[in-house]
């Protein structure tokens, strides 16, 4: 009745879910502090240090639930998967332990003096300490994503008496979709932390468009998003490149092409991908632009997916929709940059208040493509947990599916209550004037009794 | 070079450190009933709060390390406990976001203090009933887990659980007194006096049972010429507890050496009772290891990054020494 692979896929997938969120936020947000410790000690405006101290309150939020979560990935794959563990341990598992290694203890050893360590080490050792967690996150970013990437184009291997044997370490870090699939989710945290700060000032502008700090986040976050909102579409466009040739049947199901076509090939805008009966159903389509976009030429050839026999199909159903709800918003994205662009050139960044309300609605967008683009690159590499190699079927764990289904429930009542009260002590903590978050907490916490918090004291000048 | 022998080692040392390191974090958790007041709470949490993190990473390392290094064990293992390790993260995710939203919190301080509380005991009593279950064996027929879903509860796994919980209360008992003074200080010494008995009692029990578990057990500590060589560990255990119970009294700095020390004698003998087995009774190390050349890759980066890493915590370990000031870090 109860089939564990399902359950435990539904597991993965859930847990992995709300895990992703997390790190797409503190990445960026990393960086984005270490940037605005590095102007506040440069040009000395406090206006850079009380911003520095409201974010890092909403990036001590993200990054404690970011842990607690990935510690739950870091053990799933033995207890749900491990026939999955055993065989890729001796490859993945060492990419992983880099990570562990070079990324997580420097994130984890340095969050303390940033969170609590101002006044105790001075502002130089500080923003070093600012500096060595936005550079783990990066290097966390490139270890787990060589993994993730290595499950989807193996390389550099031997498969010796059934087990995998490494040959080349370098062509296993460096598997053919590693590097743009890096490039595409580090641009994608940046990009998803760019609308937070741009949704969060934009709402503060909208309050009060004289507020200083709300004016200078919102106007760094429109930069950035308008260099790598572009940048995002450029890299995604030659991922897609790299995944026709590794795995063209994830880009024949997220294209919605059952028929194989060589030229001329139409790009499907909307449909319904009907896998029992192989074809797309109610299409709108756009005739040559699929050859353009897939290809980059009129006459490449693109396999359809009823080439490939029916049980090495990806789910089309799901990737079409999954792709173009990323690539709409990726759209909307380019559009908002066009648009602060205009309103800086009529000087109106900071009055406009369209622009403002249209940045507020796109404050999540970011956390919604980052987990459509997950589903699709995931549910893209089905059947296969490792492509090629080793199916999906055969990678659960011996677990009994009552012990799944129970785990399952119990994931879903925990995290609805530890992430929902999260999200909330971060929407609250977003909703605080931006300008007054440099006041001495023990101030506040006399005036008002409430347990305010303020993680890093004022620094004496 | 014998990697498989550097690696069990390495995860060894690995777990040791999230025990001793992540023991002191979780203890106070445990200890938190035991305090009313909600500001000595927002002191205790305090002690830990910049490292806790940092301490908790050498579960992953483990974890981890165990999944790269001897899948096959981790397969096994993670299979073999899969309800225990389930409990075990979800007791260990409410009581990590505790450290943020308990100071976030304006009307539900209580509710989180709960969280952290019921979190760090949960997850050490788990902890404990896998070490006990581990000792007592993992049903395996042809390299698979065919025992059941509750093998890992049994009145030795149920005394190894308690063992545990008190032994990390311990180690956060000696840490707070170190971080606090005055009447803080004074209840942590009074809650630590009953616990040193416990401990005691537990440390006898579960090493007794353990050399009756298994006539390979009680072979290693008793057969001739082993316990000339081995009898030291339970002699200086034993006078390591008696000084516990005088420094408890008295000194500050002392109580959390000491019990450090009988942790790792602990985890010492534990380690030689079973040898070479990483998934007991049957699965030795060497059975269950990856191939060397991927053993070998990790292991330049654990030399390069593992000083390293020793490094950086000692520094912010240094940045927090001393008092908790009443003003906290929040």
């Amino acid at each position: 009745m109860l089939d564990p692979e399902i359950l435990a896929r539904v597991q993965f997938a859930f847990t992995m879910a709300f895990h992703i969120i997390f790190p797409s936020l503190t990445i960026g947000l990393a960086s984005f502090l270490l940037v605005l410790e590095a102007m506040w000690l440069r040009t000395g405006n406090d206006t850079y240090l009380s911003l520095y101290k409201f974010w890092i309150k909403i990036f001590a939020l993200a990054f404690g639930m970011g842990v607690v979560s990935g510690i739950v990935m870091s053990y799933q794959f033995g207890t749900n998967w491990g026939p999955f563990s055993k065989l890729s341990g001796p490859v993945i598992g060492p990419l992983m332990a880099y990570e562990v290694l070079s990324a997580f203890f420097l994130e984890a050893g340095f969050l303390g003096v940033m969170l609590f360590g101002l006044n105790k080490v001075g502002p130089k050792l500080h923003i070093t300490a600012t500096a060595m967690v936005a550079v783990g996150t990066l290097f966390s970013a490139f270890w787990i994503l060589s993994a993730n990437s290595w499950m989807q184009t193996p390389a550099g291997y031997a498969i010796e008496t059934g087990r995998i044997v490494v040959e080349s370490w370098f062509d296993v870090v460096f598997n053919p979709s590693f590097p743009y699939r890096l490039a595409h989710m580090v641009l994608a945290a940046y990009l998803t932390t760019a609308f937070v700060v741009a949704g969060v000032g934009a709402w503060h502008l909208l309050r009060n468009r004289e507020n200083v700090a709300a004016r200078i986040m919102f106007s760094m976050a429109m930069w950035l998003i308008t260099i790598f909102a572009p940048l995002q579409i450029i890299a995604g466009d030659m991922h897609g490149l790299n995944t026709l040739e590794h795995q063209p049947a994830k880009i024949a199901a997220m294209e919605g092409h059952f028929e194989t076509s060589k030229g001329s090939t139409p790009l499907i805008l909307f449909g319904w991908p009907d896998m029992a009966a192989g074809k797309t159903k109610y299409a709108v389509e756009i005739p040559y632009l699929g050859s353009i976009i897939l290809t980059h030429t009129l006459d490449g050839e693109i396999r359809g997916l009823n080439e490939f026999a029916p049980e090495d199909r990806p789910n089309a159903t799901i990737l079409f929709w999954s792709f173009r709800i990323m690539v709409g918003l990726g759209t909307l994205m380019l559009l908002i940059a066009v648009g602060s662009l205009w309103a800086r050139h009529r000087k109106t960044l900071f009055d406009c208040k369209w622009l403002h309300r249209f940045a507020l609605i796109m404050g999540p967008s970011g956390f919604i493509a980052i987990l459509a683009g997950w589903v699709t690159t995931e549910v893209g590499r089905q059947p296969w947990v490792i492509y090629g190699i080793m199916r999906t079927a055969d990678a659960g764990s011996p677990v009994s599916p009552v012990a799944i289904a129970g785990s399952l429930a119990a994931f879903f009542v925990a995290y609805a209550i530890v992430f929902g009260v999260g999200t909330a002590y971060i929407l609250r903590a977003m909703r605080q004037d931006p300008r007054h978050a440099h006041i001495d907490p023990h101030e506040i916490y006399r005036a008002d009794h409430a347990n305010v918090v303020d993680h890093i004291d004022t620094p004496k000048h | 070079m014998d990697y498989q022998l550097i690696w069990v080692l390495l995860i060894a040392f690995a777990v040791f450190a999230y025990v001793t390191l992540d023991g002191f974090d979780l203890g106070i958790g445990i200890l938190f009933p035991f305090e009313k007041k909600q500001e000595n709470r927002g002191k205790m949490m305090n002690a830990i709060a910049p490292i806790w993190d940092g301490n908790e990473t050498w579960l992953v390392l483990g974890g981890g390390g165990l999944y790269a290094t001897f899948p096959e064990a981790y397969s096994l293992l993670m299979t073999a406990f899969y309800i225990p390790v389930i409990v075990m993260l979800l007791a260990l995710v409410f009581r990590g976001v505790a450290f943020e939203f308990r100071f976030k919190s304006r009307d539900h301080t209580n509710h989180w203090d709960f969280a952290f509380a019921a979190g760090s005991i949960i997850a050490a009593a788990m902890q404990g009933a896998m070490l006990g279950a581990f000792i007592e064996g993992i049903n395996i027929k042809d390299g698979h887990f065919i025992g059941g879903a509750f093998d890992w509860i049994s009145p030795f796994s149920i005394f190894c659980a308690s063992a545990v919980v008190v032994g990390y209360a311990l180690l956060g008992a000696g840490w707070l007194i170190m971080k606090v003074d005055g009447p803080l200080q004074g209840k942590l010494r009074a809650i630590a006096k009953p616990a040193v008995i416990w401990m005691a009692a537990n440390l006898a029990v579960v090493s007794l049972m353990t050399t009756y578990l298994n006539p390979a057990y009680g072979d290693r500590w008793f057969s001739t010429p082993n316990i000339y060589y081995l009898a030291p560990i339970p002699i200086v255990t034993v006078g390591l507890m008696f000084w516990l119970w005088h420094a408890v009294k008295r000194r500050e700095k002392t109580v959390f050496g000491i019990t450090l020390s009988v942790f790792f004698l602990s985890y010492l003998g534990f380690g030689i009772t079973l040898f070479p087995h990483i998934v007991p009774p049957v699965i030795s190390f060497r059975d269950a290891a990856s191939p060397d050349n991927s053993l070998s890759f990790m292991l330049v980066g654990a030399v390069i990054f593992l000083p390293v890493i020793l490094g950086y915590t000692a520094y912010a370990y240094y940045v927090f020494r001393g008092k908790i000031d009443d003003a906290g870090y929040h």
